[in-house]
């Protein structure tokens, strides 16, 4: 899953802000621009973006997925990194689209594989940021659930590091972890019981340690065991990644 | 049944019991498994992609490797026989056995076997065929089927084992003690195997080079049913070729770690051929049959990675929906990861019918994550995916995905969209008429819509 090629880096950076936090999670959206502008860079965010076209390539409606795939390359077309604030969907740029287009390749397409960054991944190993110089106001335990489309990527370790210097933080290991939680996209509304036992195995997991808030980098992936907690009356404390980076500094 | 979702329906009904049984048994080991891998392998990812293309090498001059190593066998005095399908196995085997007047054998774990349903078949044809392996023995009695490539009972616990003993006579009392259990399977199976005419095993590889076939068990069962047999069959998938000896070990080693967490099987077996003449022991006849039945129709495919499967199970532990649907979802003889490719493609008729399970997967990787041949098989899902597109497959669940490509690729449109979808926050979603949006929504909360709100924040403080 992880991009083979070397990603160049840029003081200008684009943003792709994915269709979950343009329609729900903008506050992750803003926390991403917030944090990179803290970190000196440029964040531009081009409009006519809409959606990696992850959930009609999943589908296998692969017609319908190459030509939004086609969209997207266009409108991050140039030479600039594209961050994204998920695994998901920079997996979708930098895995899934070159499995699509693998038989008729599109030189946009390996532009924007080549170039596409998750957002974690590229503060730590991009930019070189090793420790966060954050704070908590009390001790604070976190859960990360690192989703699976960075299986194979920098983002485990940059998470798990960053989150780890951040003072008054302990990222508390529980069962289970390579557990998926179930989400898949179109997959928990075709499957929605395997889903939903997917989903409630990795809560009590999650759960199991007593977190004071789950951490993840996929707002997809938070979202779907945050609907589950709330149903099922344990609801959970959730952020994105970023998000905490941010609400940490001074 | 077309374009089904009968994974999920596997999953909604499954016994708690039987759930259990499953959740357990896959997550025990899991940890083992990565740390003995790790303690001698410091990248393991190294040796699973030396093990990777050597297969792939052998996959694509397999023709070459076949008649190598059928040379190799026949120079040691094996019969050997092709089957292209899986009816030709079982009458192949048949016929074998009539020719030495066999009426009564002992048959090692296989998933070949398994695959072309032998046991019933031989057993219809007057021949005795009894299940050395432990747990197939217990399968056998249960008249159930294997749901795990390496612990084809997973799904079930002592207690309901016990009582199969206890019914099926092999003991007279009921005493679920799983050294009980163990003790008593022995002493039932050791009279049938002095009793066996024939053993008929599987083949974990055949080395091309010398004709060697490494044969591995954790139970010294396989042993045991050639031992004092005169006639040795074993029924072997054209894909287990290897092309030297030497080979064998990445893959022994690679084997055990992935499947059990051991550093090697305890029984591992390499058969040079029929009985010789200083040898006091053995069968005097050996048959090796190799079947296709399917195998060059995958190894034709864009999925034809799952060629490289060593059969060691890994991806059905730390697989999420394995683990909650249970093997017996899968309705074929392979179930997890490995049998959502491997089973709609392999019985390539049944592809309509199995198309579910390639669509039943998150996609999350585990399954490529612990592979000892790197299979690729989220890629090889998704590759499925879009051919049961492609050949019209859809099932009732399905989201029509082109209206999405619309406005996905009309920018104005999806800023316009985004905003609107607020509107559904006053709106009560749960209710509308919509089954999979009821079926997901039973389960889960959706958060509040903010559409839009980042687009109007990042434009309001670029003017500002």
């Amino acid at each position: 899953m992880a991009n083979p090629i070397a990603r160049p880096l840029n003081k200008r950076v684009l943003l792709m802000g994915t269709c979950l936090c343009d329609a729900f999670y903008d506050d992750t959206a803003k926390a991403t621009v917030e944090v990179l502008e803290h970190l000196g860079l440029t964040v531009e965010f081009p409009d006519n973006q809409t959606c990696c076209g992850q959930p009609a390539f999943n589908s296998g409606d692969w017609t319908a997925s190459r030509k939004v795939a086609r969209h997207t390359a266009s409108v991050f077309a140039g030479e600039l990194p594209v961050i994204v604030p998920s695994g998901s969907c920079a997996a979708m740029n930098f895995h899934g689209n070159l499995l699509q287009f693998e038989e008729n390749p599109d030189p946009a397409i390996t532009s924007l594989a080549k170039r596409t960054w998750e957002v974690m991944d590229f503060i730590y190993n991009g930019l070189g940021i090793k420790t966060w110089p954050g704070k908590f106001g009390k001790p604070t335990r976190l859960a990360f659930h690192r989703s699976c489309h960075a299986r194979g990527t920098g983002t485990g370790e940059a998470v798990r590091t960053l989150l780890a210097s951040i003072e008054n933080a302990e990222v508390v290991p529980f069962g289970e972890a390579e557990q998926c939680c179930g989400f898949g996209g179109t997959f928990s509304v075709t499957f929605p019981h395997i889903s939903g036992k997917m989903g409630t195995l990795k809560l009590d997991r999650i759960l199991d340690i007593q977190p004071d808030l789950l951490v993840g980098i996929d707002m997809s992936c938070l979202m779907h065991l945050s609907g589950l907690a709330q149903t099922q009356g344990r609801p959970v404390k959730h952020l994105h990644a970023i998000q905490v980076l941010r609400d940490t500094l001074p | 049944m077309i374009g089904n979702q009968l994974i999920d329906e596997y999953a909604r009904n499954i016994t708690d019991e039987k759930q259990q049984s499953v959740i357990n048994g896959s997550a025990a080991g899991t940890e083992k498994r990565y740390q003995v891998l790790h303690k001698d392998y410091p990248d393991p990812d190294a040796i699973r992609k030396l093990a990777a293309s050597i297969k792939d090498h052998t996959l694509h001059h397999l023709g070459e490797y076949l008649a190598t190593a059928e040379q190799a066998l026949v120079s040691r005095g094996v019969n050997v026989h092709f089957a292209s399908t899986d009816e030709d196995a079982r009458q192949t085997i048949l016929s074998i056995l009539r020719g030495h007047g066999v009426t009564q054998l002992t048959k090692s774990k296989s998933m070949a076997a398994e695959e072309i349903h032998l046991n019933p078949f031989l057993i219809e044809n007057g021949v005795e065929c009894l299940e050395s392996d432990l747990g197939e023995f217990i399968i056998q009695l249960d008249n159930d089927e294997p749901s795990h490539i390496v612990k084809p009972i997973i799904h079930k616990n002592r207690r309901e084992i016990a009582e199969t003993f206890q019914r099926e006579g092999i003991a007279a009392d009921y005493n679920d003690d799983p050294e009980t259990i163990t003790r008593r399977a022995r002493v039932y199976l050791r009279e049938k195997y002095m009793q066996a005419q024939a053993g008929i095993t599987g083949g974990n590889f055949v080395c091309a080079d010398t004709g060697r076939v490494a044969l591995v068990t954790n139970e010294g069962n396989s042993r045991f049913g050639m031992a004092p047999v005169g006639v040795h069959i074993a029924l072997i998938g054209i894909e287990k070729i290897i092309p030297q000896e030497k080979d064998l070990a990445v893959f022994l080693n690679l084997l055990g770690r992935s499947a059990t967490g051991q550093q090697l099987t305890v029984y591992t077996e390499f058969i040079n051929g029929p009985k010789s003449a200083n040898q006091p022991d053995g069968p005097e006849h050996m048959h090796v049959v190799f079947m296709d039945n399917g195998r060059t129709d995958v190894l034709a495919s864009n999925c034809k990675e799952i060629l490289r499967c060593i059969r060691c199970g890994a991806c059905q532990n730390v697989c999420p929906v394995y683990r909650q649907a249970s093997g017996h979802a899968y309705r074929s003889t392979y179930g997890g990861p490995v049998g959502a490719v491997l089973s709609p493609i392999l019985f390539g008729s049944r592809f309509p019918e199995l198309a579910d399970l390639p669509k039943a997967s998150s996609l999350c990787g585990a399954c490529n994550e612990v592979c000892p041949v790197d299979i690729p098989i989220p890629d090889l899902l998704l590759r499925l995916r879009d051919k049961a597109h492609r050949e019209h497959i859809h099932s009732p669940a399905a989201i029509p995905m082109s209206p999405f490509a619309t406005l996905a690729t009309s920018p104005s449109l999806w800023r316009t969209a985004m905003t609107m979808s607020k509107a559904m926050n006053h709106l009560p979603i749960q209710v509308a008429p919509i089954k999979p949006l009821q079926d997901w929504l039973g389960q889960r909360t959706l958060p509040d819509s903010h559409g839009g709100d980042f687009r109007k924040w990042y434009k309001g403080r670029k003017k500002g």
